[in-house]
């Protein structure tokens, strides 16, 4: 072999690669449209992380097989391990962001998602925070780019306030009651501080606010001041192995667990599995159930899984309450696509026509039925300025193997959250120079 | 503050004392290598993660709690010895900070193996001690810290006698006090070094069995390395009795501080005020309170 012959080999086969590199992603714009997935399989949040983009994965591997995709086009996706870092979010962010066909960014943590508002406002890209996040980018007027979808953390709060006045016989009776909240000592644990605040004030009960600090591993003074406190009830906004030590501590100094409720991101199973006995009477706040007793998760076992096809390892975690969340966000995302395809046509959609999609997400129970999602969760009825889409929670209580739903869909009061969100958000745009937007017009970004 | 409430004070001085043998039992692990090569062994924690997440991986296989126990001590023991040959020796006579960045990057290497070989899952860990609470005179303590601070208790003295009372341990003292003398008398520093990671990852397997119980068998494990620090700095980095000891002022002294000063700052002060007392022992008594007072010749 001489080396004429093998140089003439070489540029053959480069001109094919580059022609097959250059020919890629112009296949793959006609009919591909790509979720870009800052997941975390391992590190402090692996479980949660695992649960939730399992879930995301097994739902849009259900419309591919299923139905070919969404109107012929298929749904794709890359992962990138964050390991709940946002350094490592961004880094993954800025190595996927190139990718044709970029529908939105679902990081599922709140740091993560924080790091990326200004980079997907220039890039034009929606970004999904599903139950979490800023609360004032519920203002699509100023975050057009940014969808807490279903509950952020002032609905949250409004809706576990409602839930304890039922418990104790209406919101009159809240007057002269007290409640502790015990927050996890970070932007996200000190997020609801001034809203607990105002409700309090509102409905006349005493609120006592604690902080745990980070990772929260020990709370033995934290549960001493609730016990000598004596509250009505203690709400839990924890996060990963604070939660089971919270619940652990309380039973140690003889607090009722069937007193603590549990918010969002205390509500899943390794939450309690680890605090045994301890948590049982345990309830806490969702915006969707969990089980595999609905006909989405059902069909996602049977095809899915059924094809080898499934994403989580171990199939006893299908149905968690961090896999019905995922598969919640996948239901979320494919259709706010598949609506954004009606008017944009049926082909790979650009993030800003997807943003579009998200602005019009209006899905009622009816809808949520036919979607084979009815009880997993309510409906949602996003608009271009209302980006949290008026969620309902529901509550759940642990019975030491599974949690059990207790309570109807409760609405939070959104009409007196309202103004306090746009305060904020205006004042967030004053501060940055955002251009507030007036109709649903296409945002400028400044 | 109101009237000030003397059962509860107790209450709160009880619970902080019997936390802060959950710390100390952290930070004899890494007063055991300490003592024998002068290293800080970052990877203590994860070594206690990889230690907890193996014992429950194996019950939830269907192994026996006992046989669950002899397997992980052997894999402890197995790390250990691959930790010093592997690790220390090629790096012997390196300065103190090779050996420290050494155990940080092993760290991340025991960490990530435990979760490669077990996944990221939450486990469960009964040891079959309730954690109810009982009354004393109106002072509510744990069973389960109680039960704690016994295990710490008997293998703080087991270790002591270790040290005293046998040829090893004699060993392992000549070696902490001059490695160089010991070596030139005939002591095999090698099997002195390997023992000692041998006795750290079995104090791992300890303190992660009690840690995990409590916490549950989690990534967040290896985090309580955060709570061994100010106790190492206060008790001193090369004495078993002031691990203890300083463990039980830096429980004491943070729970004391959190439920009276804390509402003074917003709460949430513990977690930085055992490094405050820390700082000030370390201010007063650099070599910590048992910690071997060291003069060097320049």
């Amino acid at each position: 072999m001489t080396f004429g012959f093998r140089w003439k080999h070489l540029v053959v086969a480069s001109t094919i690669a580059l022609g097959a590199l250059t020919a890629a992603p112009v296949a793959s714009l006609a009919d591909e449209q790509f979720f870009p997935l800052q997941s975390y399989r391992v590190g402090p949040y692996a479980a949660g992380g695992s649960g939730f983009f399992g879930g995301f994965i097994d739902y849009l591997n259900l419309i591919n097989i299923r139905d070919g995709g969404v109107n012929g086009v298929k749904l794709t996706w890359d992962e990138g391990e964050t390991q709940y870092e946002v350094e490592r979010g961004v880094e993954v962010y800025e190595r996927l962001k190139s990718h044709p066909g970029v529908a939105a960014w679902n990081p599922l943590s709140v740091g993560i998602a924080y790091a990326m508002i200004d980079r997907i406002t220039q890039d034009k890209t929606p970004l999904i925070t599903i139950n979490h996040g800023r609360t004032d980018s519920t203002d699509g007027r100023v975050f057009p780019y940014v969808f807490p979808l279903l509950l952020n953390p002032y609905s949250e709060t409004s809706g576990i306030v409602n839930y304890i006045a039922g418990q104790v016989g209406g919101l009159d009776k809240l007057k002269g009651k007290k409640i502790v909240v015990l927050y996890h000592g970070s932007p996200y644990g000190k997020e609801t501080i001034p809203i607990y605040e105002l409700l309090a004030q509102k409905y006349g009960f005493e609120v006592q606010q604690i902080e745990v600090p980070h990772p929260g591993v020990e709370q033995q003074s934290q549960w001493l001041t609730i016990r000598r406190a004596k509250p009505d009830y203690v709400v839990l906004r924890g996060w990963g192995v604070m939660n089971p030590v919270a619940l652990k501590t309380a039973a140690k100094v003889g607090f009722p667990v069937d007193h603590i409720v549990g918010n969002v991101w205390s509500n899943s199973e390794e939450d309690v599995l680890p605090a045994g006995d301890a948590a049982i009477g345990y309830t806490a706040i969702t915006t969707q159930a969990s089980g595999q007793n609905y006909p989405i998760v059902q069909e996602i076992v049977k095809t899915v899984y059924g094809a080898g096809k499934g994403n989580l390892e171990d199939k006893n975690r299908i149905g968690s309450v961090y896999h019905n969340l995922g598969i919640v966000n996948g239901i979320l995302n494919v259709e706010a696509v598949r609506i954004a395809q009606e008017k944009f046509g049926h082909r790979t959609l650009t993030g800003d026509e997807v943003r579009w999609g998200f602005e019009h997400l209006q899905l009622d129970p009816a809808h949520v039925e036919k979607l084979g999602a009815k009880d997993l969760f309510h409906s949602i009825n996003v608009t271009w300025d209302n980006h949290e889409g008026d969620g309902y929670v529901t509550f759940q209580r642990w019975d030491g193997k599974k949690w059990n739903v207790v309570s109807d869909w409760i609405a939070p009061d959104w009409a007196l959250l309202r103004p306090i969100i746009e305060k904020s958000s205006e004042a967030y745009a004053k501060e940055k120079g955002v251009t507030i937007r007036t109709s649903e017009a296409t945002p400028v970004v400044n | 503050m109101g009237d000030f409430d003397l059962s509860f004070f107790i209450e709160v001085l009880v619970g902080g004392l019997l936390s802060g043998v959950m710390y100390a039992l952290v930070a004899i692990g890494f007063v055991l290598i300490y003592k024998t090569s002068g290293v800080l062994n970052f990877a203590q924690g994860p070594l206690l993660l990889f230690a907890a997440l193996t014992y429950v991986s194996l019950i939830e296989r269907g192994i026996a709690a006992p046989l669950a126990l002899v397997l992980v001590f052997a894999a402890m023991a197995l790390i250990g010895i691959a930790i010093e040959r592997t690790v220390l020796t090629p790096l012997a006579n390196r300065p103190p900070i090779t050996l420290f960045m050494a155990t940080l990057g092993l760290a991340y290497v025991v960490e990530g193996s435990a979760q490669l070989l077990w996944g990221g899952q939450v486990h469960a860990l009964d040891l079959g001690v309730s954690d109810t609470p009982f009354d004393v005179y109106g002072v509510f303590v744990s069973r389960f810290d109680l039960f704690a601070a016994g295990v710490a208790g008997l293998m703080v003295a087991a270790l002591i006698a270790f040290f005293q009372f046998t040829r090893v341990g004699l060993s392992f003292r000549a070696a902490a006090a001059d490695p160089y003398a010991a070596g030139a008398i005939g002591l095999r520093l090698h099997a002195i070094l390997a023992t000692a990671w041998i006795a750290a990852g079995f104090v791992a397997l300890v303190a992660g069995l009690l840690w995990g119980a409590r916490l549950g068998v989690q990534f967040s494990l290896s985090l309580v390395v955060l709570k061994a620090l100010p106790v190492l700095v206060l008790g001193g980095f090369d004495s078993i009795l002031g691990a203890i000891v300083g463990g039980l002022i830096v429980g004491a002294s943070e729970k004391l501080a959190e439920v009276y000063i804390g509402p003074f700052f917003g709460g949430g002060i513990e977690i930085w005020f055992a490094y405050v007392v820390a700082l000030v022992f370390l201010l007063v008594r650099p070599a910590g309170l048992f910690g071997r007072v060291q003069v060097e010749r320049v």
